[in-house]
């Protein structure tokens, strides 16, 4: 029994690093209604940005505070100087450009950081957490900083003007513009907040898994995964769903016999597939209906 | 008797005899192979600088650079070295391609210090068969001492079996009732490891009550951590590159579950590893050395690494000297030049190969002091000894004796 | 909790080739036959090596572009399917002593079972659901492949070597060659099958679901048989085209099937212009030697020349070689008028 209950702890742990990009995931599917290749990367970018102004001097905060403009900003000028043109173009080929993307950001930073590893601070400490061993207070605190971004990220689409304005940009985007919404500036505000927040979700993980220029790879795909699962369109579900891809793949991994330690993340998946054949828009996004 | 042209004919054939007879040596056997010239020897190389390994691309940044250098001061018996190095991504089918290339559209002479177990696996073969140097191959799997089968393949490094086994010995005199659980990553360098401590343990090979793989995938090892703590182990083995070895080092700290803690040879680098982990949590972390650690103050005086920390400063001042990979690519480079220099002007494959096999106590500046490398037709092993360590304060604290892990082939 | 309204009138996802424009004109084949034929006769074993590949990748987008350009059916996956159709192969060859040439077919049809079973639970499944589920068939693969349950056959971790056949009936010809017109005649065998697929019924009835499912479903398309259909044919393709790789390559391991080969196919149906046959080996030739050149211009940045690259042709042409054709092609008719 306390092996079990280790588990869904280690796994909620461990699902809060997925739940934090899943928001980030979302985000963006809810400005452009397709999912970015290039998030995860140009989170590590940016987490790689705070980690150099830290080491010029900058105290944590302020390099937090920095790094959020400067995602903010960069996700709109990658949108601008690289997607506006693509607007036009097949869907197929705005992938193409995300893979592009992915590519060279991964090489830059390569490049000028190496790919040695290095160590990240959290402003959390690194104790355990009321005395538990499985949760450190940095895990706690990484969950306590996701829900804080949900319930802002609700508020901003339930209740702001300008967050009503992009869920119809996204949408209903010929309704939209009939209305006097610059959809094309939306798909931009979009960008730059899944920007920001992806940099916030890289600033959480790596004090976890270590700043090296491919730390997100492995974590992008959880992301997908938990946001698929949750419901594409809930940021609610994308949260629900990083912590239940992180637990589910724990239990699978110890109590399937034999294949459940190396087939890990191939069950997890396999669970994600069933749910949406069964539900297909995710445990708490919105059905969609199709009219022809 | 003689008449006017035949004399001096004679005499002229005279003079070719008796020089040839007295340097015989030199005249007669410059001997070529493709990718040898008076002026130019052509090295190849296969390293992962984009992929999920491409943290060892520094290693053929580090051997360039190293090449360099032999070049500004003469070259090998007067020849420059052209060092071409591919990419291959950590991808078997590419770097079939590039050995290809490499062998049969750039024409190189040998391909040194190729990286990666999968890419090599993929290339013995086809190199074998073209008789072309597949030389001091950068991976630690055992089955690269195996000159009857494959004549042209040799490794450098210990390989991970014989580390293993030293680590096995060691609990078996130091522990001999341990509890040992153990992390390995699941590709050929952790399996590898994990039958060469199993062989080691032998008949107490039921020392290990618990083991757990990972992928490198995974983002993070953390739960596999605690769950090997559950099971209640005393030992903790950690079978990991550098980053997951780091998150280990850093867990355990923080479920603050002490048990002896050995860790890979090819994570016990300061720069990388134990430093972003923590000086406080690595005291009394176990490891084994081949090669000295460029961020270990005892060497700072010491005649080979003072050489070392010159040539980076002139030849790349951007590496980062705490990082193994560049004193592990110093040191494999070294070594072939070492190699091509006994070779003079018989630079045939052949030749190259020979002399690889009859290397007898050569030292580079970057290994332990005591470790030297070895070779001969029936051992293509060059390093096999190693030299335990233990973590104390801000660096590794070597003890023992010089062991060797010698494996019967 | 409103329901998303998706209207389905709107531009599909993936758009539709022009009949007229889905295969080159009798001369432009023609021609390019030729310099696939003649071409090996005057260049050395290593580029015949690399003609080969691409040949073999040429085969593997092709099946992409059935799946995704003929069917609009979404798929990252296709490593999974390369990655059987090799194993199957190398597993015969290796353990069973079969020979070459007759594993391709069963390579094939093992993979068109696999891929019609897939295809079933990835009817539900459209877009972006499906991308995912098929990235998720791709990311088990490799780790399948690992699996020690398997290892006696696939050799685990450390893969299997592979024998590469000599020319039959001893004739004088290096393996590489002989190899490379083995693959030539195949590939050309199922290009002109995938041509006339598409032109069939069963290529129209793709269509339909492709441009509009809902409307093809009302016209009594069974789309059920078909999404998977689409599936099995590009899964059967894409193991034929495994099997040549590992025979050309002469190895298999898992490290060789991962997820970078599936979105490097991917990348090459885009380059080659979605949906359009020839283009595939446009597509091909863009996988196989742009990195190579990256590579040239910059070891430290190869990912970001790569990158940039792969912008700057995706700027220029949306659409894919397919485009540039077009704008020959049109040329070439003002010059005619002329």
């Amino acid at each position: 029994m306390e092996l079990f209950t280790n588990q869904i702890l280690a796994g909620i742990a461990t699902g809060a690093i997925y739940a934090c990009m899943a928001l980030a995931v979302v985000m963006i599917y809810q400005a452009i209604d397709h999912l970015n290749f290039a998030q995860g990367e140009m989170a590590m970018f940016s987490t790689f940005i705070s980690w150099q102004l830290m080491q010029w001097g900058v105290p944590y905060w302020g390099a937090f505070l920095l790094t959020l403009v400067f995602s903010f900003a960069g996700g709109i000028a990658i949108e601008r100087l690289l997607f506006k043109p693509l607007a036009k173009a097949p869907i197929l080929t705005n992938v193409a450009g995300f893979i592009a993307l992915f590519a060279i950001i991964n090489s830059v930073a390569g490049l000028i950081w190496d790919f040695t590893i290095k160590q990240y601070p959290t402003p959390f400490g690194s104790s355990p957490f009321l005395g538990s061993q499985l949760i450190s207070t940095h895990q706690a605190g990484m969950i306590g900083v996701t829900v804080l971004l949900l319930i802002a990220l609700y508020f901003f689409f339930q209740f702001t003007r300008i967050g009503l304005a992009m869920r119809a940009a996204a949408s209903v985007p010929e309704s939209a513009r009939l209305v006097g919404i610059n959809t094309s500036w939306m798909i931009a505000l979009g960008w730059g907040m899944a920007a920001a927040i992806g940099s916030i979700a890289g600033m959480l993980i790596a004090p976890v898994v270590f700043l090296e220029p491919n730390m997100m790879g492995g974590v992008l795909l959880y992301g997908f995964a938990a946001a698929v699962l949750g419901g594409l369109t809930s940021p609610f579900g994308a949260v629900i769903g990083g912590f239940l891809v992180g637990v589910f793949e724990n239990l699978a991994g110890t109590y399937i016999p034999g294949v459940g330690n190396e087939l890990k993340l191939p069950i997890a998946l396999a669970l994600i597939v069933t749910v949406l054949v069964v539900k297909p828009a995710g445990l708490f996004g919105r059905p969609i209906v199709k009219r022809v | 008797m003689f008449s006017g042209p035949v004399f001096p004919a004679a005499a002229f054939a005279a003079a070719i005899i008796a020089l040839a007879s007295t340097t015989g040596a030199a005249f007669a056997q410059k001997k070529y192979d493709t990718g040898a010239t008076d002026t130019e020897i052509k090295i190849g190389n296969i390293m992962p600088y984009s992929g999920p390994a491409s943290a060892y691309g520094v290693i053929g940044k580090t051997e360039a650079a190293y090449f360099n250098k032999i070049n500004a001061e003469g070259g090998i018996n007067g020849r420059k070295i052209t060092f071409i190095s591919y990419d291959d991504g950590y991808s078997p089918p590419k770097a079939v391609e590039q050995a290809r290339k490499l062998v049969e559209s750039d024409e190189v002479l040998l391909i040194f210090n190729p990286l990666g177990t999968p890419s090599n696996t993929a290339i013995q073969k086809y190199m074998n068969a073209r008789k072309v140097p597949q030389l001091f191959v950068a991976t630690g799997a055992t089955k690269w001492n195996d000159p009857k089968d494959f004549p042209w393949t040799m490794g450098w490094q210990p390989s991970y079996q014989s580390e293993a086994r030293i680590y096995a010995k060691y609990l078996m005199k130091e522990a001999p009732n341990a509890r040992i659980s153990v992390l390995y990553q699941n590709d050929d360098f952790g399996k590898d490891y994990l039958k060469g401590l199993k062989d080691g343990l032998g008949a107490k090979a039921s020392m290990i009550i618990a083991e757990e793989s990972y992928e490198t995938s995974e983002p993070t090892i953390d739960n596999h951590i605690v769950k090997l703590r559950a099971s209640g182990a005393d030992v903790f083995i950690s079978i990991t590159t550098p980053k997951f070895a780091a998150q280990a080092i850093k867990k355990l700290a923080e479920i603050e579950w002490r048990p002896l803690h050995i860790v890979s040879n090819v994570s016990a680098s300061v720069g990388s590893v134990i430093k972003p982990a923590g000086f406080e949590n690595s005291q009394g972390i176990l490891s084994a050395a081949y090669a000295k650690d460029g961020a270990d103050p005892q060497w700072d005086n010491d005649p080979g690494m003072k050489k070392f920390f010159a040539f980076l400063e002139k030849y790349d001042p951007e590496a980062n000297k705490l990082d193994g990979s560049v004193v592990y690519g110093y040191g494999a480079a070294q070594t072939m030049v070492k190699v091509l220099q006994l070779c003079g002007d018989n630079l045939t494959r052949e030749n190259v190969m020979k002399q690889a096999a009859s290397l007898k106590n050569f030292a580079p500046d970057t290994l332990l002091p005591g470790v030297t490398i070895n070779t001969s037709p029936t051992d293509f092993a060059p390093i096999e000894q190693l030299q335990m360590m233990r973590f104390k304060g801000e660096k590794w604290d070597l003890f023992g004796d010089i062991i060797s892990g010698e494996l019967s082939n | 909790m409103s329901a998303v309204q998706e209207t389905v009138t709107d531009a599909p996802a993936v758009e539709a080739v022009p009949k007229r424009a889905m295969t080159l004109g009798t001369g432009t084949s023609l021609v390019v036959l030729a310099l696939l034929i003649a071409a090996p006769l005057f260049v050395k074993n290593f580029i015949i090596f690399q003609m080969t590949m691409l040949l073999v990748y040429g085969l593997a987008v092709l099946a992409l572009n059935i799946l995704t350009g003929g069917s609009g059916q979404f798929s990252l996956g296709q490593s999974a399917f390369y990655a059987v159709g090799a194993y199957t192969s190398a597993i015969l060859m290796e353990h069973f002593g079969m020979n070459y040439a007759l594993t391709l077919p069963i390579a094939g049809l093992i993979c068109f079972v696999f891929g019609f079973l897939f295809g079933q639970p990835a009817l539900r499944l459209s877009g972006v659901y499906l991308a995912l589920a098929t990235f998720a068939l791709a990311t088990a693969m490799p780790q399948l492949l690992k699996l020690g349950y398997f290892e006696h056959w696939t050799g685990g971790v450390q893969g299997l070597v592979v024998t590469k056949p000599d020319a039959p009936f001893g004739l004088p010809i290096s393996q590489d060659m002989w190899l490379y017109y083995f693959t030539l005649v195949i590939t050309i065998a199922i290009y002109i099958f995938s041509v006339n697929l598409l032109k069939s019924r069963s290529g129209r009835a793709f269509m339909a679901i492709r441009d509009n499912e809902i409307a093809a479903s009302a016209m009594g398309i069974d789309v059920a048989l078909y999404k998977t259909l689409a599936f099995g044919v590009s899964a059967g393709i894409t193991g034929v085209a495994g099997g040549l790789g590992a025979i050309a390559v002469q190895f298999v391991a898992p490290d060789g099937y991962t997820i970078t080969l599936a979105i490097s196919l991917f990348l090459g149906m885009v380059v080659g212009g979605v949906g359009w046959l020839p283009g595939s080996i446009v597509g091909s030739a863009f996988i196989i030697f742009v990195p190579n050149i990256a590579e040239g211009i910059s070891k430290g940045l190869s990912g970001a020349v790569f990158g940039v690259i792969l912008f700057l042709v995706i700027f220029l042409v949306p659409h894919g070689a397919r485009q540039v054709a077009m704008v020959a092609q049109h040329m070439l008719g003002k010059l005619k008028k002329r």
